[in-house]
């Protein structure tokens, strides 16, 4: 299909908006009516035509906006982009990743031409035709990483393996949920995830990284994880958080259909060829409360999920102080019916709302 | 001396040890304040000729007690920031085989640790012991600025006048915990700010 790309904000006005395509595509993170940490780990190898799952790098109506925003963010604050020094052969890896997988992929957006280490790439939304030499760094206006991540959607961690852990040293971060790249960068798996509730006990780190060391060239996997955000805001990060902390504030039983959003993360794993590394693309999509609610399952779900989460992890995602008033508006879309299982709406089999 | 015990955190938080006298070729002593009495503890006069101390008082008085153990070297330099280039020379200059020991406030233990990261010796090579001050090294998550020695929770950034949360999470890269704006979403709700561990 020709995707229509939107021109929007996500910031400011916030005229960000999603269609009934990328409504009804968007990926509800919870399979049943309760949520509690797990290593819910799945092969990343295509899923269903049109799901978020069907490509390696998911391309949707949102992309040139959402790549204009991270342009902004990177003038404003250049360190949310980061690279030790032994990470460039890792950044060349993920170019290459992503060239080859876009072009694949989307043929009538992206056209990858290699002639020996001579390449050539023409991204069509964003208006790029770039020839250069593959790894050789004074060919591209930005170091690899960089210049590939400034055109693909999601945050991208790349991660150094050595002595049975996972080294976050490099990164392009600008739509993260509340965590600092430039003060992460260097920490091994369990040193970022320090400030994470419950999960350490619960063994979940020690098995997820057990998991990752072991991910295969070709073989990747994906996840899901999921936050709550005021307002359409990618830039969620804690350099700004005395800027959007504020916004938390603003709901009001009126407007909180329309400002409070589900932030799901979908995040993939690829082994990197060259280097070793492993490439973590941590993928941002929102969803209004009231797009959700046009999924009958999925306001039943969401009401009893939120309802029910351990204080702690309402607390760690930042959304304690409007969890009552989330509850109230929530509610009034959950009937009491039982849901069926797994993620997807399930439009033509589950009930409309009977209240 | 007592040494104080720090309360368990959070996995980023650095832990110490207790230094002991390691065979090597050569050995680095980096410390500061009352980081002296580890050394002092540790000090044989075959150890001592072979270790370069390097010692800032900060208002201590083991000067003459550490010379008098007689090292192979001896600097006492006025403050860190004026001994870090001494300190990254001796690493350069320094052979496979020498030991470091890093003793005194966390701040000290942790910039001179990551000099010697950046000298290629493996964090999990080099010996720490806290010793003395409590007091924490700070980075302001908003405006990137370090306030050392902070006492206090919530403490104001010397750089941006922020009120910081201070955080166990902790960046060996910067040697800095992580301090976060407490009042972005209730400005001006800053509760009265009390000792880290009271």
């Amino acid at each position: 299909m020709t995707i229509q790309f939107n021109d929007e904000t996500f910031r400011d006005d916030y005229s960000f908006r999603n269609s009934d395509w990328a409504i009804k595509r968007f990926p509800f993170p919870f399979h049943e009516d309760s949520y509690m940490y797990a290593v819910n780990m799945e092969q990343h190898r295509g899923g269903p035509e049109g799901s978020v799952y069907e490509k390696r790098f998911d391309v949707d109506e949102h992309y040139v906006s959402e790549m204009r925003d991270r342009a902004m963010v990177l003038a404003d604050d250049p360190l949310r982009c980061q690279s030790l020094p032994h990470m460039t052969l890792a950044g060349w890896d993920l170019l290459e990743l992503i060239m080859v997988s876009k072009s694949e992929d989307y043929p009538d957006l992206f056209e990858l031409h290699r002639d020996g280490d001579k390449w050539r790439w023409v991204n069509k939304p964003l208006g790029i035709d770039d020839t250069f030499t593959f790894l050789d760094d004074t060919t591209l206006p930005y170091s690899p990483m960089e210049y590939i991540t400034r055109q693909t959607q999601g945050d991208f961690c790349v991660l150094d393996q050595r002595d049975n852990n996972l080294w976050m040293d490099a990164g392009m971060v600008t739509t993260q949920a509340d965590w600092s790249l430039d003060f992460d960068i260097g920490m091994n798996f369990f040193e970022w995830h320090a400030p994470v509730p419950l999960a350490h006990e619960k063994g979940i780190f020690v098995r997820a990284l057990k998991f990752l060391l072991n991910i295969q060239q070709g073989a990747p996997a994906r996840r899901l994880n999921w936050t709550m955000t005021v307002n359409p805001l990618l830039d969620t990060s804690p350099e700004n958080y005395h800027k959007w902390g504020i916004q938390k504030t603003t709901l009001t039983p009126e407007n909180i259909g329309a400002k409070q959003h589900l932030r799901v993360e979908l995040q993939t794993f690829f082994r990197l060829p060259r280097s070793n590394g492993l490439v973590f693309p941590i993928r941002c999509y929102l969803c209004s409360f009231q797009d959700l609610m046009t999924m009958p399952k999925w306001g039943r779900r969401l009401h009893r999920v939120v309802r029910d989460l351990p204080d702690e992890l309402a607390t760690y995602k930042g959304f304690i102080d409007n969890r009552p008033m989330m509850l109230d508006y929530l509610s009034e879309f959950d009937d009491g019916l039982p849901t069926s299982p797994g993620v997807w709406p399930d439009l033509d089999t589950e009930p409309p709302l009977a209240k | 001396m007592s040494k104080f015990e720090f309360p368990p955190s959070i996995k980023s938080r650095p832990v110490y040890g207790t230094l002991e006298a390691r065979p090597g070729k050569a050995h680095l002593m980096i410390a500061d304040a009352k980081g002296a009495e580890a050394i002092l503890g540790i000090a044989t006069p075959d150890l001592m000729a072979t270790t370069h101390v390097i010692y800032i008082p900060r208002g201590a008085a083991f000067t003459d007690d550490l010379r008098a153990l007689n090292p192979a070297q001896f600097y006492e330099g006025p403050s860190y920031a004026a001994s870090v280039s001494r300190i990254r020379r001796v690493l350069q200059d320094a052979h496979m085989g020498l030991q470091v020991y890093l003793t005194g406030t966390e701040g000290l233990i942790g910039q001179a640790q990551n000099e010697a990261m950046m000298a290629g010796i493996p964090h999990t090579a080099i010996q720490t012991e806290h010793r003395g001050s409590v007091a924490r090294r700070m980075q302001c998550v908003h405006c990137k600025g370090i306030t050392e020695d902070v006492e206090t929770d919530p403490f104001q950034c010397s750089h941006c006048g922020l009120n910081l949360f201070v955080r166990d999470h902790y960046s060996r890269r910067l040697a800095a915990y992580q301090g976060v704006c407490i009042d972005a979403e209730d400005p001006g709700n800053v509760p009265a700010p009390k000792g880290i561990y009271e």
